[in-house]
């Protein structure tokens, strides 16, 4: 299934890349692929903003405007005039147990 | 043995962590039904993990995906053994929300592994992910307060790929040492990504959203919206009985009834038709998906309460006006589930719907408007 057309805010300079594959393996939409050493760009209408790759590229080579694609979300960030924020995964402010 | 009470939260609250740890010393020794027994590790007790699923498993799966069951189907974060590990044998990080952790110990069945559950608030791994709870920082600091660099001999640490959004493997290198290799989506294949060499290639390394998935999340939507049904069906028969003198229950009921039936095939239509038969109903926007389902299903509704006549002819246009768009505004909503969706596709949906949603309703509400007046005689 595919989403809408030309609406990723995905970016890729191919200068940057050092070709460790990360974007290629953190995909969840195959977005990525690898070719003479460095990734290229498969099909940029599968991504869906989910901000793995931009998170791992060591390079700064990928940049991600990341976020939910969930529409009740961006309906109460409109309404709140907040961050779209899925009420569905908790409290993002919270502190993990672990770190006190 | 001061930690022998609890062995399942020891791993989190040791003694160097006595401080600014948020879990709470355990008072009672109580392991939950999917423990099997507790193995003695350098570290201390871990508690080992059933890789079967029991009955009791399906039922709470269920539960959890019909309602508020999923917001306390957790478990305590920390190291737990599947089999009989040692220092050689890998490491799976997983999040604190049982049907994620699940997953994980029945797809390690016959193996040997540790598994690190991180504090992610009871949430499944991609939302967490998304949300950044299943996180570098997290991850760093679970590792150091399970002591796991003298629980194993090696630097591997195979982290979910879902909770690659939230995980920056280059840090938690530096940080701790580990090197993190992103596991295949579903925990399913980690058998066959193993036997691969801890590689995995094409599927393994997608997202998918297949029928039955996509139907395992329709619950979630329209449970909660049937909730509030019975107060919509009274408001529905209340303006149809309104009358010059009061409210006439009769005809409320007489005349409301197929906007009722209406209201219902349009909840099933967005919520639940919509979702499950995704790649199948022409387009790619949610919104205009939801409508054509609906303008189909409420189309051929109306036109039968039409030929009956159950309803004027103003009624039916308000109906074909009205119910379709509520058809979409639900279909519209299930982006939040759906696993393809993007905040920039969703934000350019909801720009052109939204108006049209207000302009569609306010022409329903006027069409209901004249429907009254002409019957009350005004017109």
């Amino acid at each position: 299934m595919k989403y809408l057309k030309n609406v990723t805010t995905l970016t890729y300079d191919p200068e940057k890349c050092k070709g460790c594959e990360r974007c290629v393996e953190v995909c969840p939409h195959g977005v990525f692929a690898m070719e003479k050493n460095k990734a290229i760009i498969v099909d940029k209408d599968l991504c869906m903003e989910c901000g793995a790759c931009s998170k791992n590229c060591e390079y700064s080579a990928i940049e991600v405007q990341p976020g939910v694609g969930c529409a009740f979300a961006i309906l109460i960030g409109m309404i709140q005039n907040t961050e779209p924020d899925c009420g569905c995964s908790g409290t993002g402010g919270k502190k993990s147990s672990c770190c006190g | 043995m001061e930690r022998k009470n609890n062995p399942i939260t020891s791993s989190c609250c040791s003694e160097q962590s006595q401080t600014g740890c948020g879990c709470k010393p355990a008072t009672t020794t109580q392991y939950p039904y999917w423990v099997t027994d507790v193995i003695k590790t350098n570290n201390g007790m871990v508690a080992r993990v059933d890789t079967e699923w029991s009955s009791r498993v399906y039922r709470e799966h269920f539960k959890a995906r019909m309602g508020q069951f999923r917001m306390k189907y957790t478990l305590t974060p920390g190291l737990y053994a599947v089999g009989a590990p040692g220092d050689q044998s890998d490491v799976y990080v997983s999040a604190n929300y049982m049907m994620s952790f699940n997953h994980v110990r029945r797809a390690l069945k016959g193996m040997n592994a540790w598994i690190l559950v991180i504090d992610t608030d009871g949430i499944n791994v991609w939302c967490a992910a998304g949300k950044g709870t299943f996180g570098t920082e997290e991850l760093i600091c679970r590792i150091e307060k399970t002591g796991l660099a003298s629980l194993v001999a090696h630097r591997r640490l195979i982290v979910p790929q879902l909770g690659a959004p939230g995980v920056n493997a280059a840090e938690v290198k530096k940080a701790t040492g580990f090197r993190v290799a992103f596991g295949p989506v579903r925990a399913d294949d980690i058998a066959q990504y193993v036997a691969n060499g801890y590689t995995a290639e094409g599927h393994m390394r997608r997202m998918q959203f297949p029928f039955l998935e996509r139907l395992a999340l329709t619950p979630m939507e329209l449970i909660p919206i049937l909730k509030k049904f019975f107060t919509t069906l009274v408001v529905i028969f209340l303006l149809f009985g309104l009358d010059s003198s009061g409210i006439n229950f009769r005809k409320g009921i007489s005349e409301g009834y197929p906007f009722f039936i209406a209201l219902f095939i349009s909840l099933i239509t967005g919520t639940a038709l919509t979702p499950t038969l995704l790649p199948y109903i022409p387009g790619r926007a949610f919104a205009f998906k939801g409508w054509l389902a609906g303008i189909a299903a409420i189309g051929l509704y109306s036109w039968y309460a039409f030929n009956s006549q159950l309803i004027t002819d103003t009624l039916l246009y308000a109906m074909l006006i009205f119910f379709p768009l509520l058809s979409s505004f639900l279909a519209l909503l299930f982006t939040g589930s759906a696993t393809h969706t993007s905040m920039s596709g969703v934000r350019k949906e909801l720009k052109y719907a939204l108006p049209v949603y207000l302009i569609g309703s306010a022409a329903a509400t006027v069409l209901f408007i004249i429907y009254k007046m002409s019957e009350w005689g005004r017109i």
